[in-house]
C-alpha cells in the first residue's frame, strides 16, 4: 500500500505536526514500507476472532470512589508557559 | 405523526434526535480521585491524571460505572457486560490530554425506551440508541482577557452519561417532554442532580426536515443547549432555517451549529474541516470492563419505584387523573409526599392541597420541598380537621397560612386562635334567627323567588361568627326557614 503526500498532510495536520516538503517525501515512502510489511499479516484468516485491545487477558480494576486527590492548582499550573491566578492562559479560542 | 409545519410552498415534518450529557453524582471524577464539585476556584479540583501528565494512568470509579448501569436500567435498555473505553482524538486547549476518553464501539448500554407524557395528555415512546461514559473537558473562559483564553481545568475528567436517543421526536413539544422525563428519571435514582443551569445536564440537539412520509434528510447539530427553554426556540427555528433552504431549492450541509438565546437563531460554529475526524481506537491505558450479571441483577432489584410505575400506581390505587398523577410524580419528593398524606384520606382532596396550596407556597417563597414548614405529617392533620368538620375549607387556608409562617400544629393553631367550627345546629339557629328578624325585607325578597338574596344572608350569618359556622349547616337552616 502506497502512502501519498496528501495522505502525509492530512496525518501531520490532525496531529498537529509540521512537516517539511522534504520529509513528506522521506515518510511517505518509509510508511508505505511500514504497511506494506504490515499488509502481510491480510493472509491470516481473523473472521472469527475478537479484536485484540491488550495483551493481558484481564478486565479492568475499579477504584472506590473517594475524592482523595486534587487541591494543589498551583502545582497544576507550575510548568504552563503562562498562568494567571490559577488558570493556563492561551490564545483567545473562541467559537 | 408529529405536526407538520407548512413553508411557502410545501409541507414539512421535523425530525429530532437528541444527546442529553447527563454529569453523574459522584464525589469523585471518572478517572481519578479530584472531587467533582461545581463552582470552586480554578483547579483546584484537578489531579495529575485530569491535567494529563506524562504516565499518570487512569483508574475507572465504581461509582460511575454503577450509575451508568442504573440509568440504563432505569430506561428500560440493555446493560452490556463488556465495555471498552475508547479515546477520541481532538485538539483543544480545555482538552489536556489531546483526546477524550470515552466509549465507541462497546458502550456500557444499549438500546432502550423511554415513555414521554405529551401536552395533549398522549403518550409516546421514544427509543434510546445507546448511553456511554465519557470524561467532561474543562472550561474556556473568554471573556477576563482581551486576546487571551483563560482554562480551568475543574470539570476536565468528571464523569459524563451521553445519553444518545433514536430520531423517533417530531416536535419541539416531544423534545421538551424527552427531556423532562429524562430528567426526572435521573433525579429519582439520583444518578444526577438534573441542573441545566449548570450544566450538569445538557443536550446536543439534531434536527432535520422532510416531506412527510420521505426518508430522512440532511441533519444539522446544534450544540449544547442548557434550557429545555432554548431547546424547544432552537429547534423552532432551525426546523424553519432548514424549510426555508430546501423551498428556495438549496440543499441542507450537515454542520454543527450554535443556538444564541440572545437573538434566538442557530449559526455555524467556526467548523474545522477535519473535526469529525476523531480516529476513536480502544484506550490502551485502560482494559475492558466486565460486568457479571448478577451485579447488573443486583442494582435492579434496588432501583427505586420509577415515575411511570408510580404514575399508573396513583391513577389505579388512587382512583387520581393522569394529570394529576402527572404533576405528583414528576418530582419524587413529592411523589413521597403525597404517598405519605393520602394515606387513609381523599386521595383527590389531598392531591388539590398539594397542587394547590403547597406549590404555591413552594414557588412564592423559592423553596424546595424538603425545605416546606408544613411537613406530610402537619398537612395530613390539616386535612383531618376539615374532614371532621372542625374547620371549614376556607378556614383551613388561612390555618395553613399560619402553619407555614409559624411551623406550628393545625391543632394548635385552630385551638389557640378559637377556629373551630360551630356545627351545634342549635347555636347557628339562634343567630339565623335573630338576622331574620333583623332584616324583614330581605327575607321577603328570598320568599319571593329571588335565591339570590339568600347568599346575602349566608354572608351575614358567617360575619356574625367571625366564619366560624359550618357554611352547610348555615345553608340548610336558611333555605328551611325561608321556605315560602
Amino acid at each position: 500500500m502506497s502512502v501519498d503526500h496528501k495522505t502525509i498532510q492530512k496525518i501531520a495536520h490532525l496531529a498537529r505536526i509540521r512537516v517539511s516538503a522534504e520529509e513528506r517525501e522521506e515518510l511517505a515512502s518509509e510508511l508505505s514500507n511500514i504497511f506494506d510489511w504490515i499488509e502481510e499479516l491480510d493472509k491470516v484468516d481473523t473472521n472469527d476472532v475478537d479484536p485484540m485491545t491488550s495483551v493481558v487477558q484481564a478486565s479492568a480494576t475499579l477504584r472506590k470512589d473517594n475524592p482523595n486527590d486534587g487541591g494543589y492548582p498551583k502545582k497544576i499550573t507550575a510548568n504552563a508557559p503562562e498562568a494567571v491566578e490559577h488558570f493556563f492562559t492561551v490564545p483567545k479560542v473562541v467559537e | 405523526m408529529g405536526e407538520i409545519l407548512k413553508g411557502t410552498k410545501d409541507e414539512w415534518e421535523v425530525v429530532i434526535g437528541l444527546e442529553v450529557h447527563a454529569q453523574v453524582l459522584a464525589g469523585s471524577k471518572l478517572f481519578s480521585g479530584a472531587t467533582a464539585e461545581f463552582g470552586a476556584e480554578p483547579n483546584s479540583q484537578v489531579s495529575f491524571v485530569d491535567a494529563a501528565m506524562p504516565g499518570m494512568l487512569p483508574v475507572l470509579n465504581e461509582e460511575s460505572v454503577r450509575q451508568a448501569v442504573r440509568t440504563g436500567l432505569a430506561v428500560n435498555a440493555i446493560i452490556n457486560l463488556r465495555s471498552v473505553f475508547a479515546r477520541k482524538n481532538y485538539f483543544y486547549p480545555d482538552l489536556p490530554q489531546g483526546y477524550q476518553i470515552s466509549q465507541y464501539e462497546l458502550p456500557i448500554v444499549g438500546e432502550g425506551a423511554v415513555e414521554i407524557d405529551l401536552p395533549d395528555g398522549g403518550g409516546k415512546t421514544i427509543g434510546i440508541e445507546r448511553l456511554h461514559l465519557e470524561q467532561d473537558a474543562g472550561k474556556s473562559l473568554h471573556d477576563l482577557h482581551p486576546t487571551k483564553s483563560y482554562i480551568d481545568l475543574n470539570r476536565s475528567g468528571v464523569t459524563l452519561m451521553e445519553i444518545v436517543s433514536k430520531p423517533d421526536m417530531s416536535s419541539a413539544d416531544e423534545a421538551v417532554a424527552y427531556i423532562a422525563k429524562l430528567r426526572s428519571i435521573l433525579r429519582y435514582i439520583g444518578a444526577c442532580d438534573g441542573n441545566m443551569q449548570n450544566g450538569s445536564m445538557r443536550a446536543d440537539v439534531n434536527v432535520s426536515v422532510r416531506n412527510p412520509g420521505d426518508k430522512l434528510g440532511t441533519r444539522c447539530e446544534i450544540k449544547n443547549v442548557n434550557s429545555l427553554r432554548f431547546v424547544r426556540q432552537a429547534i423552532n427555528f432551525e426546523a424553519r432555517r432548514q424549510i426555508e433552504i430546501l423551498e428556495n431549492g438549496d440543499i441542507i450541509d450537515q454542520e454543527t451549529r450554535l443556538y444564541d438565546p440572545d437573538r434566538d437563531e442557530t449559526r455555524l460554529m467556526r467548523s474545522k474541516e477535519d473535526a469529525h475526524d476523531y480516529r476513536y481506537f480502544p484506550d490502551p491505558d485502560l482494559l475492558p470492563l466486565d460486568l457479571e450479571q448478577s451485579y447488573v441483577d443486583e442494582l435492579k432489584a434496588d432501583l427505586p419505584e420509577l415515575p411511570d410505575i408510580r404514575k399508573k400506581r396513583f391513577v389505579a390505587d388512587y382512583g387520581l387523573s393522569v394529570y394529576d398523577a402527572s404533576v405528583l410524580v414528576a418530582e419524587r419528593d413529592t411523589g413521597d409526599y403525597f404517598d405519605s398524606v393520602a394515606k387513609n384520606r381523599d386521595p383527590k382532596q389531598v392531591a388539590n392541597w398539594i397542587t394547590g396550596e403547597l406549590f404555591g407556597h413552594l414557588k412564592k417563597n423559592d423553596l424546595t420541598l424538603k425545605e416546606a414548614p408544613v411537613s406530610a405529617k402537619k398537612l395530613g392533620e390539616l386535612i383531618d380537621l376539615i374532614t371532621n368538620n372542625t374547620i371549614s375549607g376556607r378556614t383551613a387556608k388561612e390555618v395553613f397560612e399560619k402553619m407555614w409562617r409559624t411551623g406550628s400544629d393545625a391543632n394548635e393553631i385552630v385551638e389557640s386562635e378559637g377556629l373551630k367550627q360551630i356545627t351545634d345546629a342549635g347555636a347557628i339557629e339562634i343567630i339565623v334567627d335573630k338576622i331574620i328578624a333583623e332584616n324583614p325585607k330581605n327575607a321577603d325578597e328570598v320568599r319571593g323567588g329571588n335565591s339570590k338574596a339568600i347568599g346575602w344572608f349566608v354572608g351575614q350569618v358567617m360575619q356574625a361568627t367571625a366564619g366560624k359556622a359550618n357554611p352547610k349547616a348555615v345553608n340548610e337552616l336558611l333555605r328551611n326557614k325561608l321556605k315560602d
